[in-house]
């Protein structure tokens, strides 16, 4: 699973989802990972990047992972 | 030096509604009640919590009794006993030098365990049981009465008893506000009012001592209770003129409303909410037009219970756990519901974090931990994430929880009041298994678990 | 007080220049024009959409500010943070929903150095729909009559009392005109599941509808005031063109209204003119309607007067404007891009 290609960033913090007209809007962590996403990293990459950079037990990382990964499906900004 | 971990979310930005510019008051944190933090008092006496100021009790009754008493020389308070019957309150009130207003004999009972004198209970209510009135007869109570029914019923505990009750009526009227409280008390307009004060008086065996009227609750116009004062201060007129009794008082009951925010209210409450002052100015200035307010003048009654109260009450709980619902939504799971909170069914209580947060913010349902789809506190707020276990409070919750809360599913928590030094002092215990099945029989035949 | 040639820093909301258009893209034209002084307009918008907001030749920034309903700290909190940053001389509402707010805090507005010029409470109160028939009686002014119901069986007095057809209101928005019992209960039901109760039912009059824009001093005189009749509505009702007229029957109407109210500020009355002659006020908007810059273009500028009033100059009323001045309204597809409707969604400013 990837970011969609042509999903444009910005330092902000805002996403634009070309093929659908949608926009929103990533907390700093939301926009980090997106970031990260967008230059191919892997989840498990991203994952360790956030143990070593942030406080934060390894559980709650994996709660949080989740949910957000499942708000990007929804939000169809995923490809597999 | 790590960074500080928030839940990442993204938020879809819609050509219209997203609007969260500017309303952060809501979410500020609120860390401590009267200098006691909010974590401590979990931390010794437990989740959910309510927490009462015993400084905000007394100022809120000073603030009111001051707008009343400045501009009208004989007024006295009355406590609700039904807004909060929790002894540590009633008695808060009654060292100020308020009266008790009961509306059942457990209540009653109440209020003579409070060390109120007899004369100083106002005794309302539809329904009062021949040895309820008969206490009451004995001990001086001012007894107002609701119907007809009650009133024969006086009559003929006065055959019985020698002591002569000291009774009112309640008065209901239009005072231009919908819905008309018409089924409490005697009507104005069509005379009955007249009617049960002129059958009291002839009878010879009851003493008349005022006149009573409860307009409504949450009331948010000043001019009813102008309208209120016309109608009663032209019956008490009558009685004094033409059945030549002069009345002692006029109890103009409660109904001023708190500053929370009734659910479909457009403003909230602080803006929509007209203060005591205004209502005290409306009152008593209608008072003064109609000639009331010199020498030997009516006293003044009133019976406040929320104005008093509500915001002096805070429900602490805390994050049971966080989830999405299906349309994307998300949802706080707290462990405090409806059974504690009665009042969530008709207001949007502000709740505020009790903790530290990122500035990001999301509409949010918060559902208690009732197994039951009621038990929803607010259907949306916004409110920064919260994680399991963070502590929250809900403002305004003195009134009619402590009274209204009910034993469903869970029991109900401790109860702690800060003294005006801050110290904490717990005013109700938390119940137990044990205090729950003591009325409880259990059937011999079900005394063993298999059945014969 | 400042130089009349320093910058002059106005904020103004009501920019959602739509098919039902607020008035504030109107008064900013206006201002432009009439105030012959450097001006900085800061638009303040609830939706991130309003058009005025992207249109930067008109508004040269804009904020949102949290929703009426919000209350008064939440929007005393952002003005204050906007004013530290672009210090406001001037602050000019224009919707109905926003006045209350403002009204209240207007006074503490004017202790941080923003002026406005606004209604007070009691006649902001006293031209309300539901009192409009006890306002009008007070002041002789000839209004419908009306009756504030509670329950759907309040509507057979009324019938008996007006006749049908007659006009079934909501408390805040939305008016049908009935034909038949049927038909009133229908909107009673319909109106109150909307705006809730009460319901007001007026008395239905017959006639030509005529709009006249007004400005007063607050100490009862009338500043100016400019009748208009549409000449074309939308299917909303909205105007859609209209046209000026000179007529002193109606220009001594207005000027009793704002003598009886001592209005301060500019509003709307709504005119019915009957076969008769008699003109009913229909309701009173407590605000600048959207087809404002007429008055201008008629040669009385009212929104470039009021913030001359508001900051203190002393305004004669105006005399003489020219009648058959006409208004087309048009729409105009303004163009911008993803980022800008980012920045102010994501960050309340653009």
């Amino acid at each position: 699973m990837y970011l969609r290609k042509n999903i444009a960033t910005s330092e902000n913090g805002f996403i634009f989802n070309p093929s659908t007209g949608d926009s929103f809007s990533a907390n700093p962590v939301a926009a980090a990972i997106l970031e990260q996403l967008k230059q191919g990293m892997t989840f498990s990459d991203i994952k360790a990047g956030l143990l070593d950079s942030y406080e934060v037990d390894p559980l709650r990382l994996e709660r949080d992972w989740d949910e957000f990964i499942n708000q990007l499906r929804e939000a169809n900004l995923l490809a597999d | 030096m790590k960074k500080t971990w928030q839940s990442p979310v993204i938020q879809k930005m819609n050509g219209g509604l997203m609007n969260k510019f500017g309303t952060r008051t809501e979410y500020e944190p609120v860390k401590h009640i009267d200098g006691v933090s909010v974590q401590s008092l979990i931390k010794e006496y437990g989740s959910p919590l309510f927490v009462l100021s015993e400084r905000t009790l007394r100022r809120n009754y000073r603030d009111a009794y001051r707008a009343f008493s400045t501009r009208y020389p004989s007024v006295q308070f009355a406590w609700s006993y039904k807004t909060n019957y929790l002894n540590a309150v009633c008695r808060v009130f009654h060292q100020e030098g308020s009266w008790a207003e009961v509306v059942s004999g457990f209540e009653y009972q109440k209020a003579l365990g409070n060390g109120v004198p007899g004369p100083q209970i106002i005794f309302n209510g539809p329904e009062k049981t021949n040895e309820e009135l008969e206490l009451a007869v004995r001990n001086g109570s001012l007894i107002h009465i609701d119907h007809f029914d009650e009133l024969f019923q006086l009559l003929a505990i006065t055959d019985r008893i020698p002591e002569k009750p000291r009774v009112a009526i309640r008065v209901n009227m239009d005072t231009g506000v919908y819905p008309v409280w018409d089924r409490f008390g005697f009507n104005y307009e069509n005379g009955q009012a007249w009617d049960a004060l002129k059958r009291i008086v002839t009878s010879g065996k009851m003493t008349l001592t005022g006149l009573h009227c409860h307009i409504g609750t949450f009331m948010l116009s000043t001019n009813a209770y102008r309208q209120a004062v016309k109608k009663l201060a032209d019956l008490a007129w009558r009685c004094k003129t033409e059945l030549n009794t002069p009345l002692q008082y006029l109890d103009l009951g409660g109904g001023f409303p708190s500053t929370n925010t009734l659910r479909g209210s457009f403003l909230p409450g602080t803006d929509a909410v007209p203060s005591v002052d205004e209502f005290a100015e409306a009152i008593t200035a209608q008072l003064t037009e109609l000639g009331y307010g010199t020498q030997d003048t009516p006293k003044l009654i009133l019976e406040s219970g929320r104005v008093l109260v509500d915001d002096a009450g805070y429900l602490l709980s805390t994050v049971v756990a966080t989830k999405r619902l299906s349309d994307g939504r998300r949802a706080t799971i707290l462990d405090a519901g409806v059974n504690l909170l009665f009042t969530s069914f008709w207001y949007d209580h502000t709740i505020s974090p009790a903790q530290d947060f990122t500035h990001h913010t999301e509409d949010m349902a918060l559902f208690g931990p009732l197994c039951m789809n009621i038990d929803v506190l607010r259907q949306s707020s916004n409110l920064p994430l919260l994680n399991r276990g963070d502590q929250v409070v809900i403002h305004k919750t003195g009134a009619y929880n402590m009274t209204q809360w009910m034993q469903f599913i869970h029991m109900r928590p401790n109860v702690v009041m800060i003294d005006e030094e801050g110290n904490t002092h717990l005013i109700r215990e938390a119940e137990t298994l044990e205090y729950l099945q003591q009325p409880e029989k259990i059937p011999a035949h079900l005394q063993q678990p298999e059945k014969k | 007080m400042k130089l009349p040639d320093e910058l002059l820093t106005i904020a103004v909301t009501g920019l959602n220049a739509i098919d039902s258009p607020g008035p504030g893209i109107a008064v900013i034209r206006s201002l432009r024009e009439g105030l012959q002084r450097p001006l900085r307009i800061i638009g303040l918008a609830y939706e991130t959409l309003e058009p005025g907001i992207y249109m930067h030749e008109v508004v040269d920034k804009t904020y949102q500010i949290p929703y009426p309903a919000a209350g008064t700290q939440a929007l005393l909190n952002r003005l204050a943070y906007i004013h530290g940053k672009e210090k406001i001389d001037l602050l000019i509402p224009n919707f109905d929903a926003e006045l209350p707010n403002f009204m209240k805090l207007a006074p503490v507005l004017q202790s941080m150095g923003i002026a406005s010029f606004l209604p007070d409470t009691d006649m902001f109160e006293a031209r309300d729909k539901v009192n409009l028939y006890s306002f009008g009686k007070q002041h002789d002014l000839l209004v419908p009559r009306d009756r504030i119901i509670h329950q759907v069986s309040g509507l057979h007095e009324c019938g008996e009392l007006f006749g049908y057809p007659l006009v079934v209101k909501g408390k805040f928005y939305d008016a049908v005109v009935a034909y038949t019992a049927e038909q009133a209960e229908k909107a009673f039901y319909k109106i109150s599941a909307k705006w809730g109760l009460p319901i007001i039912v007026q008395e239905f009059i017959n006639g030509t509808e005529v709009n006249i824009a007004v400005l007063g001093d607050g100490k009862g005189n009338m500043i100016s005031a400019i009748p208009m009749r549409k000449l074309y509505i939308t299917d909303k009702g909205k105007a859609w063109s209209g046209i000026t007229l000179q007529d002193d029957k109606l220009l001594e109407l207005a000027a009793s209204f704002v003598k009886a109210t001592r209005w301060k500020g500019g509003c709307e009355l709504e005119i019915m003119r009957t076969a008769k002659d008699e003109c009913y006020i229909m309701e009173i908007n407590p605000r600048f309607p959207a087809w404002i810059y007429l008055t201008a273009a008629a040669g009385q500028n009212q929104p470039a007067a009021l913030a001359r009033m508001a900051l203190g100059e002393v305004v004669k009323p105006f005399t003489g404007y020219e009648a058959g001045k006409i208004f087309v309204r048009y729409s105009w597809d303004h163009i911008t891009d993803v980022n800008a409707f980012h920045q102010i969604s994501g960050q309340g400013e653009l």
